[in-house]
């Protein structure tokens, strides 16, 4: 999933600058008194350019290496009276990477619970290397306190194996730590607008449906946030990322916010084909005590309030007739089942993200933020219901032909519209988990130019396909195109994004002709095109517009390119992975020259590739749509079926006919006005 | 005594009332109605599919007036409601037998 590798350059990174600026008064001590003031002049400035490195490190993993290159440079510069200084500081790089190569194999043993003690740097792990000197392990973070998430300070250990000097691993650990405490802040706070988003669909569902049924429906929209929320405690939570910390995402995501990540270690996945298929994870219902840490505690929240967006569209797609009582079922059920295990197959580390490992298609099923996981599947649900529960009364005349039933506050669906478009600013760029990683700005701007390019191109189509562009309509597919640059927002360049809204802007409209006309299946707010067709869209645009800039290493799987010649090798963290690198190829992944590819799909060399375009993703991404569609579709209706036997789905017919709010909900939305459905079609 | 009952426009309400106060007529009852004549409604889109109205919004004047300024009323009503397109509305006017105004007792045109 959200994977920083870079983040974890960023701790080694800082790591090793530190070591630099301490470096050189540690050895001055022995040397000639002489060169002190020369040295006590230049240590502030590399202290200084200590941060400002680590500030720039999350820019691109590219120049993460660059500023470990150049701080030693300035290292150097100090002390060059001095003999011993520099050759101190230049290998201290080395311990510093060496001693989180170690923490690169606890993922591996699995065991956070029991962290293993503080090790000295491995000298066999250089000579394993093959004597180069240079570190080959992927870079990993230095090691956390497993109760605080605050760092050790172990990498502030010197070339001799000794603990360098109080103050100095304070340097460290502020940096680790605010580090840390920025992705979590980002996190929290995004989360925080995605929930909000919740006031946009209700606000958005509403006013697309008739003044008779808008306590109703506002009530649907309201209850679902506590329901979804329980049921995902209970369980879904759990099944979703219960094996999150040991799949191919959570390695990546634990230097983001937490060690505490590591304590998810509990995914079934039996072995098809020769390969573990990763089907649920069965750790941390009801967040139990054994995932008490705020690193998980963070991850909740954010994927709770993903949840919650999946559970409330549904609510659109079956408004007008649907019946409280089989909605709180409804509602326990979607927070706990469906979402969560098509959840952990893309995001919990299960067999769609695994597709890369075992099949050698790309990166795997690449979903940045949810156009599948949490759009698609949502229109798929509310599909399977729409299904299952019939076309509100009146809505097909006896020759079949759809009726419009207008609904009654437009200015509310517009202002809903823009409280999901400005929600979508924690939904996109929240998905890193990690505010350190700069690519939230790529993913924010691309983000908001799909959504613009979507809303024009519906105007266009309407204008040509009808005369007239219906406001309602501009809504959907404003909504349309942000729900398509989900996936891949992170990936694209600025034109792809607009290509990719422009196309969900037009496919939008002939979606709601489609299901209206053709399909005859009533879906008042146009949900299922809105969020199920341009859902699936944005997933499959992944493996075409995607330019191999960003996602190195996602789904285990890292793609390195070097003169016309791909190596793809499976990262699991471990160090073996990267010693048959450089038997198989006589070279190292980091110095050989070669080139970590990113998330590239089969147009990406029209669109900033500079490797070309790959088909393997679009193949992944292929294959999760149709997961999507079979597993969500299936389960859903039969939910729907069998739920139906036990309480009914669809609201009394009278009831329906008078408006749900006072049967049901027993209070008017507007009980000061004389309602007198104006535009309402007669019943059949 | 006679009672002006049009139908007219919702937006023309302001200039037919404007043009009525300027020949002197002191009062006026106002609702808001549905209706529909030869044309039978019109149609609207919504999300790219039409449906039709049956029945259109209008507005309905009801005024009682002493017998002269019957014709002097229905002329700026016409003047002051008409577009010239289908849906302008209508006028009635009828015979009143009998007025009281409840405060005095009043009987007849000082009622009015």
């Amino acid at each position: 999933m959200k994977i920083r590798r870079k983040m974890a350059l960023l701790a080694t990174t800082a790591g090793a600058l530190c070591l630099m600026v301490l470096g050189a008064p540690a050895a001055k001590a022995e040397s000639k008194p002489k060169a002190t003031p020369k040295v006590a002049k230049t240590t502030p400035k590399a202290a200084e350019e200590a941060p400002k490195a680590a500030v720039e490190a999350p820019k691109a993993v590219e120049e993460a290496p660059k500023a470990v290159e150049e701080a030693p440079k300035a290292a150097v510069e100090a002390p060059k009276a001095v003999e011993e200084a520099p050759k101190a500081a230049v290998e201290a790089p080395k311990d510093a990477a060496a001693a989180p190569a170690d923490a690169a194999a606890a993922p591996a043993d699995a065991a956070p619970a029991a962290p293993t003690p503080p090790q000295l740097p491995d000298s066999t792990a250089t000579a394993a290397n093959g004597g180069t000197g240079l570190d080959l392990s992927w870079p990993q973070p230095g090691k956390l306190d497993p109760k605080t998430n605050v760092p050790t300070g172990e990498t502030g250990i010197d070339s001799k194996g000794e603990k360098t000097i109080a103050g100095d691993s304070e340097l460290v650990k502020n940096v680790a730590h605010n580090k840390v405490s920025i992705n979590m802040v980002w996190t929290l706070v995004t989360g925080f607008l995605v929930m909000f988003m919740q006031a946009g669909f209700s606000l958005v569902e509403t006013g697309l449906c008739r003044a008779k049924n808008a306590s109703h429906v506002m009530a649907t929209n309201f209850m679902i946030y506590g329901l979804g929320m329980i049921g995902f405690w209970i369980c879904g939570f759990a099944i979703m990322f219960g094996g999150f910390g040991v799949g191919p995402g959570g390695i990546n995501v634990q230097p983001a916010l937490g060690q505490g990540i590591l304590l998810l270690n509990q995914e079934w996945s039996p072995t098809i084909f020769g390969h573990p298929f990763g089907l649920f994870g069965h750790k941390g219902f009801f967040l139990s005590a054994d995932v008490f840490d705020t690193a998980i505690f963070t991850l909740f929240l954010f994927q709770m309030v993903f949840m919650d967006t999946t559970a409330t569209i549904p609510t659109g797609a079956m408004a007008e007739r649907w019946n409280f009582k089989h909605f709180v079922v409804y509602g326990l059920w979607v927070g706990m089942l469906p979402y969560a295990i098509y959840g952990n197959w893309v995001w919990g580390g299960g067999w769609l993200a695994q597709l890369g490992q075992n099949f050698a298609l790309g990166h795997g099923a690449v979903d940045f933020a949810g156009s599948g996981v949490v759009h698609m599947c949502g229109g798929m649900i509310g599909l399977a219901g729409s299904i299952c529960i019939g076309a509100r009364l009146g809505k097909y005349g006896k020759d079949g032909k759809p009726r419009p039933m207008p609904g009654h506050d437009i200015p509310m669906v517009m202002l809903g519209t823009f409280i999901l478009a400005f929600g979508w600013f924690g939904f996109n760029p929240g998905s890193t988990l990690a505010g350190t990683d700069g690519r939230i700005a790529i993913v924010a701007v691309n983000t908001m130019l799909a959504g613009a390019a979507a809303s024009i191109a519906t105007m266009i189509t309407m204008y040509l396909v009808t005369g007239k562009p219906d406001p309602s309509m501009l809504c959907n597919g404003l909504l349309a195109g942000l729900v398509a640059i989900t996936a891949p927002c992170a990936f694209v360049n600025s034109l792809g994004a607009v290509l990719i809204g422009f196309i969900a802007g037009v496919i939008v409209v002939f979606s709601v002709f489609f299901w209206e006309r053709t399909m005859r299946i009533d879906d008042p707010v146009g949900a299922i095109s809105v969020h199920g067709i341009c859902g699936a869209w944005g997933v499959l645009s992944v493996g075409i517009f995607a330019n191999g800039s960003y996602g190195q290493g996602w789904g285990g799987v890292h793609k390195l390119f070097k003169d016309g010649v791909w190596t793809i090798i499976n990262n699991d963290g471990a160090k073996e992975t990267i010693a048959k690198f450089v038997q198989m190829t006589g070279t190292d992944p980091k110095t050989g020259g070669w080139t970590d590819v990113g998330v590239t799909g089969i147009l990406g060399g029209m669109f900033g590739s500079t490797t070309g375009g790959d088909s393997s993703q679009l193949g992944a991404q292929f294959v999760d749509v149709c997961a999507c569609a079979i597993f969500v579709l299936g389960f859903s209706f039969a939910f729907f079926k069998l739920s139906n036997l036990i309480v009914p789905m669809r609201s009394k017919r009278e009831e329906e006919i008078e408006g749900l709010d006072i049967p049901e909900m027993g209070a008017e939305a507007y009980p000061d006005f004389q309602l007198t459905h104006r535009t309402s079609p007669p019943v059949d | 005594m006679k009672k002006i009952e049009a139908i007219i426009k919702p937006f023309k309400l302001d200039s037919v009332k404007e043009a009525l106060s300027e020949i002197g007529v002191e009062g006026m009852t106002v609702s808001e109605v549905k209706g529909f004549g030869r044309q039978k409604g019109h149609t609207e889109i919504y999300r790219g599919s039409e449906y039709t109205v049956d029945l259109v919004p209008k507005v309905k004047l009801e005024i009682v007036i002493a017998d002269d300024l019957e014709d002097k009323i229905v002329a700026a009503i016409i003047k002051a409601g008409k577009t010239g397109t289908i849906g302008d509305g209508k006028v009635f006017v009828y015979t009143i037998d009998r007025a009281v105004r409840i405060r005095t007792e009043e009987e007849g045109e000082a009622s009015v």
